[in-house]
């Protein structure tokens, strides 16, 4: 049953593979976003020593770890999940032996370890050419750094799972992906770390699931995180991990039921 | 006018399509408006802690971020070509649009016209208005009529660079993604080009010179005079670079082969 789920996850990976050309100018695109933050970010503390938690330095390493984390976290997922259902093709995943939102997770796993090698790696390389980068100088902060983001990853995945699940219900979802996607995007501490904003605003987003997929690892990796709360921020992501499944499964269930096929 | 009437059939016969699902073209604005109101919410979130940056204000920044959005939504209303090599070069309908009497860059505008993206016109107006009013600006009575100026300027701007690159595509077959890299560096366009560095600010105001879509014609309104000399010449900027990028769609349509079969 697992070599199942394993091929599934190497499929997908060879199938990126197959267009690795596209990555090479998604490398460049990320490194002009980062290139533009960073200027900005450079103009705002002009001179002052530490803001929202971080130091100008730290703030250039935030940057660029996120956009390049968000590399490997992103995915389509939710897209795919609303064309398969949307063309009815989601009742034949459905009576195939396995579990069609453990497939969906796999490919996004494939896909993940195909941008963390080909995407993130190399565009963290390049960039650290461009910008003074720091990176973390102790194996512990790679190690804990590197668990963060796996969750993260799961994290979001189960975020794009729901959404994709919400296609069966809405049966048109696109404007709630798109909105997902720029929600995720500011809400997560990608633009801005959740430090920077105002207190009634920081207490909100701290029971948002958002937080944990860029945020968390992201003040992990540069160091702004003391190793005592590490722990603290990994025990949050863990939480979301296990309680994002409830709403999902419970969604599943109900969808299964729900389920009208348009065409196909 | 022959030109006129078919931009009103084509008009017409896009939202008859666009009315069909009505909560598609719902769902289109209100994401549009999320993303315009994210970059809002960064300027307003940095300006908690800093008064300002290198010598401007929350409020000019943000009166900055309002122009740009208007002639940007012209310019995404008219020229969507983000997916012309696909479709046009690759698919080959560039033949068909070849065999019709009307200008085929006139033809390809009118096909990929977006119209609900002039939303942003107003979303800009709103920001620009706001941050306009607690600046305390003056109006003159001929300040409508520079401001539309600078914004048509803009849009010619954004125009040329984006038909120049449209036009790569007939001298090649294979898919050059340039132009979501360009896009990305036109967001930095939306802020003082003071931050950024020498190269930088030289290729945001002579290369791809998007600084004149947003922090060069706000000057004017702002009235930061040492940047006047950049307000007068957004217009001649425009028209140079509108003019090279349709000549370059010239070319590329006479070197144009077809895409075979």
């Amino acid at each position: 049953m697992p070599s199942m789920y394993l091929e599934m996850i190497r499929i997908r990976f060879l199938m990126m593979l197959a267009y690795r050309v596209n990555y090479y100018s998604g490398i460049i695109i990320y490194s002009i976003n980062i290139g533009a933050y960073y200027f900005l970010w450079d103009a705002i503390y002009s001179g002052q020593g530490s803001m929202g938690g971080l130091t100008p330095s730290q703030m250039t390493t935030y940057v660029a770890i996120s956009w390049m984390a968000r590399a490997f976290y992103f995915n389509n997922i939710d897209r795919e999940m609303a064309l398969e259902i949307k063309e009815g093709k989601v009742a034949i995943e459905m009576i195939r032996p396995y579990n069609y939102l453990a497939v969906k997770m796999m490919q996004a796993l494939g896909e993940g370890i195909f941008r963390l090698l080909f995407f993130s790696v190399p565009g963290m390389l390049i960039v650290a050419l461009f910008f003074p980068l720091t990176f973390p100088n102790s194996w512990e902060t790679w190690g804990w750094y590197s668990l963060s983001l796996s969750l993260s990853f799961l994290i979001n995945t189960e975020i794009n799972l729901i959404t994709g699940v919400l296609t069966f219900f809405l049966l048109n979802n696109e404007g709630l992906m798109r909105a997902k996607r720029v929600v995720v995007d500011l809400f997560s501490g990608l633009i801005l770390p959740i430090s920077f904003y105002p207190g009634w605003a920081q207490s909100i987003l701290h029971f948002l699931p958002f937080q944990a997929i860029s945020y968390l690892p992201g003040m992990i990796f540069t160091g702004a995180m003391g190793s005592e709360q590490i722990g603290g921020a990994i025990f949050i992501q863990l939480i979301w991990v296990v309680v994002l499944l409830l709403p999902l499964y419970l969604m599943w269930i109900k969808a299964k039921n729900a389920l009208v096929v348009q065409g196909g | 006018m022959f030109y006129g009437e078919l931009f009103l059939d084509y008009l017409k016969q896009y939202l008859k399509t666009k009315l069909a699902y009505r909560l598609d073209l719902l769902n289109e604005l209100i994401s549009d408006l999320i993303s315009q109101i994210v970059n809002l919410v960064f300027i307003l979130v940095v300006f908690q802690h800093t008064n300002f940056i290198k010598g401007w204000s929350q409020q000019e920044i943000i009166f900055i971020y309002g122009f740009f959005l208007i002639p940007f939504a012209v310019f995404s209303t008219f020229f969507n070509f983000w997916e012309f090599q696909e479709k046009y070069i690759i698919k080959g309908e560039m033949d068909r649009i070849l065999t019709r009497p009307a200008h085929h860059l006139f033809q390809v505008v009118l096909e990929t016209m977006d119209p609900e993206s002039l939303a942003g016109v107003f979303t800009g107006l709103i920001i620009m208005g706001y941050a306009g009013y607690q600046l305390d600006l003056e109006i003159a009575w001929y300040d409508p009529f520079v401001f539309v100026f600078l914004v048509l300027s803009g849009v010619f701007i954004y125009g040329g660079v984006y038909i120049a690159i449209a036009s790569l595509g007939f001298f090649t077959d294979a898919k050059t993604g340039i132009s979501p890299m360009i896009y990305n560096i036109q967001s930095y366009g939306r802020y003082p080009v003071d931050i950024y560095n020498k190269v930088i600010r030289f290729v945001l105001t002579w290369i791809l010179p998007f600084a004149f879509v947003g922090v060069y014609p706000s000057a004017y309104f702002l009235g930061r005079e040492d940047l006047y000399v950049y307000v007068w010449i957004t217009p001649v900027i425009g028209v140079i670079f509108f003019v090279v990028g349709v000549w370059l769609w010239n070319l590329g349509v006479k070197n144009y082969r077809g895409a075979g079969s």
